[in-house]
């Protein structure tokens, strides 16, 4: 049982909600490295989710994790409160993210998966990266870790789809004007980018075009997140390979971007019965 | 002598498929008896050498027709800590039965009239389930090579990774004798493939339950969500004063066919489409928040006892959910060179899943949804034997045909997990993976840190993976009392 020392509520919009939660685990906190996630069940009769590791504190040996209210689990998480319990939490899982000095990094994080940017964002920082950070979400409200990403990032850059904050439009505007315009041919080393498939997809066609090296963190469904359902398979470079062993990671170009994407709605019909049932 | 073996009754097949209740209800005391007396106790019995660990099979059907139940428990005990698991999973037909005298001279496996060697055993262990605790049995003068439980070992402990059948047999054997044992489990409760791949219609999970506090009650720690490789490494452990580790890592990686549209919607590894089932208890949804989708047309590719386990599941949660079965294991021999247990073919066969034979998957074809919609396969026939032994099969040109199905489980073998192993390179594995032992000792490349189970073997039996455990759990002892 794993206790949630600390709840926040970081962003919120017309029932869309963003949560951050801090939980205790001194063991996870000291082996977690940026690009790393941990699987967790909400209670005894609760599905198996994977979250990325967003930041750790080895002294109070806790592990912060952040996560949009979206389907039936991720509500259960968000409706605990600071003292409840966890029945399971298992980490860290995955392969890390290859840190070094690259040069110019442009980070984009779209949505939630910011917060999947922050730590490696963090930790190229440390190795003196330039990092070139863009920043998209639905609506103003919704936008988080702006402070702190700014911080870290040269520069940084927001787009808001309704354009209530920032520049209206998407991630990819962005990116593909910075190639374009500011930057020349070969400035920029390595693309990261997490969000949502689409997101992900247009960015790497960019980077495709350009010949510029994007590596992406998936969101795949898992089970026991070791290699032993292959659940979270995706097609990349034509091959079988598993999000949980073999990734998260992968260079944005090899992935079969149209499979993943119908892939993750698969439950879809499921999601939408179990959140009717207990909204009730 | 009795010529008819005493049949072992079954909840009825209309009855079966409404469920995941156990469909063998094991042998009654009358029965055991019967089916006990008609053991020849043979003076050189060849059925102990058929059994992995050696149990003294003879003794103990004797026991049990002198209605000595204890004696029995105490004589099985000695060489198998699991008899109500393996007398449920044990391929008996390929191992004690076909050893028994009564099977004929060369027969694929066990003929009919052979002793229900199994049945027997279940019978044995689950008596001692309800009439003789762990502690008694560790008294128990009877239990040969099972010292007095006392604490003068307990400053030697033991870490052991995977609650599988080997890790499990491993943690009994070294914690029988006094040693302190901490097992690390990286799911959310213990029995490893016990518990996410057998279904509950074999090996009801209370039955799992009852014989893993066995082990706790002999004071073997179990720490769950702990992913050795991730969390802790085997130096770590080691560190943390450990003087001996056994790695029971299973064959964790499900296989795919390398076929186009492998990784569309509705196509699970039996490996998932089991786990969701048994462990997330997935029939269970909306109560059990784990989704698992269920199509109208549902294949099994394979022929081992996975594939019978998914199909049978499959079936039920078809049935459970008012849609008229209809699922179908498709296999690219016949059925004579099916791996699978004689019983559970029978079993599904009854229960009304059907075979397709000689058949190889080609493609996956999808609808725009990127769900399943059809399998493209090829007809085969039957070649020469391969390096197995078995006849090759091999795919007819030009026999392309295509399959209407909603949902395929592919059932045709693990490959070893090498989430530890990429992280600890001083352990030697092989081109497939597997850890490199001494097979007379189990001990791997790395002092003082022995392996066992599929990790080892590839997939073998629950039966197998104990065996390899017990020589481990022997060399173990004889490092930390020479």
């Amino acid at each position: 049982m794993v206790e949630i020392i600390c709840k926040k509520i970081i962003a919120y919009s017309l029932g869309t909600r963003i949560v951050q939660l801090e939980l205790k685990s001194p063991l996870i906190a000291k082996k977690t490295l940026p690009g790393q996630f941990v699987v967790l069940m909400v209670s005894e009769k609760g599905e198996r989710i994977p979250l990325t590791v967003v930041d750790k504190d080895e002294e109070r040996g806790t592990i912060t994790l952040i996560f949009q209210e979206a389907g039936f689990t991720t509500r259960s998480l968000g409706s605990l409160k600071e003292g409840d319990f966890l029945y399971a939490l298992v980490g860290p899982l995955g392969n890390y993210t290859e840190i070094k000095n690259y040069g110019k990094v442009a980070l984009v994080g779209g949505g939630v998966g910011i917060a999947e940017i922050y730590p490696v964002a963090k930790a190229l920082r440390k190795e003196n990266n330039h990092l070139i950070t863009i920043l998209g979400a639905r609506t103003k409200d919704l936008l988080i870790l702006e402070k702190e990403l700014k911080q870290v990032s040269q520069e940084l850059y927001v787009t808001t789809d309704d354009g209530s904050y920032g520049r209206k439009g998407f991630v990819t505007d962005v990116l593909q004007e910075l190639l374009t315009i500011h930057y020349a041919l070969n400035a920029i080393e390595l693309i990261y980018a997490v969000g949502p498939v689409p997101m992900m997809k247009g960015v790497s066609q960019i980077a495709k075009d350009r010949g510029i090296k994007a590596i992406v963190s998936l969101n795949a469904l898992m089970v026991d997140a070791t290699g032993m359902c292959g659940c979270c398979r995706v097609t990349v470079d034509g091959k079988t390979k598993f999000s949980c062993i073999d990734g998260p990671e992968f260079e944005a170009q090899s992935i079969d971007w149209e499979e993943l994407g119908k892939r993750t709605k698969m439950y879809q019909d499921k999601e939408t019965h179990i959140c009717k049932l207990y909204n009730r | 002598m009795r010529k008819e073996p005493v049949k072992v009754k079954e909840i009825n097949i209309e009855e079966r498929t409404k469920s995941f209740k156990e469909v063998v209800l094991g042998y009654t005391e009358e029965e055991a008896i019967l089916e006990a007396k008609r053991c020849l106790q043979c003076k050189n019995p060849t059925c102990i050498l058929g059994c992995p660990v050696g149990i003294d099979i003879k003794k103990f059907i004797n026991q049990i027709a002198q209605k000595d139940y204890e004696g029995a428990y105490c004589t099985i005990r000695e060489k198998n800590n699991f008899p109500s698991i393996c007398g449920r999973v044990c391929p008996a037909e390929y191992q004690c039965r076909k050893a028994c005298v009564l099977t004929k001279r060369g027969s694929i496996f066990a003929s009919f009239e052979a002793i229900n060697i199994h049945f027997l055993e279940r019978f044995v262990g689950d008596w001692g389930m309800i009439n003789i605790n762990s502690k008694s049995e560790a008294l128990n003068p009877k239990v040969k090579g099972i010292k007095n439980l006392n604490l003068k070992f307990r400053d030697k402990r033991v870490a052991v990774v995977g609650s599988g059948p080997a890790g499990l047999c491993c943690a009994g054997e070294l914690a029988r004798r006094g040693i302190a044992v901490d097992i690390y489990e990286s799911l959310h409760k213990p029995g490893g493939v016990l518990r996410y791949g057998i279904p509950n219609f074999r090996l009801p999970q209370e039955i799992l339950d009852s014989e893993i506090n066995y082990l706790r009650e002999l004071g073997v720690e179990i720490m769950t969500n702990f992913v050795i490789g991730k969390l802790k490494t085997v130096d770590e452990l080691f560190k943390e004063g450990y003087s001996a580790i056994f790695l029971g890592l299973g064959a964790g990686i499900p296989t795919f066919l390398g076929i186009k549209g492998e990784n569309l919607c509705n196509i699970y590894s039996a490996n998932e489409f089991l786990t969701r089932v048994n462990l997330m208890f997935a029939y269970k949804f909306p109560d059990y928040h784990t989704p698992l989708n269920i199509g109208e047309r549902i294949i099994v590719i394979g022929g081992g006892n996975t594939a019978m386990d998914a199909a049978r599941s499959a079936l039920r949660l078809q049935v459970m959910n008012r849609i008229k079965p209809d699922v179908t294991i498709l296999y690219r021999r016949t059925e004579s060179e099916m791996p699978a247990r004689r019983l559970e073919i029978a079993h599904a066969q009854e229960e009304g899943v059907k075979f397709k034979f000689l058949v190889q998957p080609q493609e996956f074809v999808s609808d725009k949804q990127g769900f399943l919609k059809g399998l493209v396969c090829l007809e085969c026939k039957l070649g020469e034997p391969d390096d197995s032994g078995r006849p090759k099969s091999i795919p007819v040109p030009g026999s392309d045909f295509l399959l209407e199905t909603d949902l395929v489980i592919v059932a045709v073998g693990l490959r070893a997990n090498q989430l530890l192993t990429r992280v600890t390179p001083e352990l030697k594995v092989d081109k497939y993976g597997d850890i490199i032992v001494n097979p007379e000792t189990m001990e791997t490349s790395l002092k003082n840190v022995f392996a066992g189970g599929d990790i080892v073997g590839g997939e073998g039996t629950v039966i197998e993976a104990m065996g390899m455990a017990k020589k481990a759990s022997a060399s173990i002892i004889n490092l930390l009392f020479p």
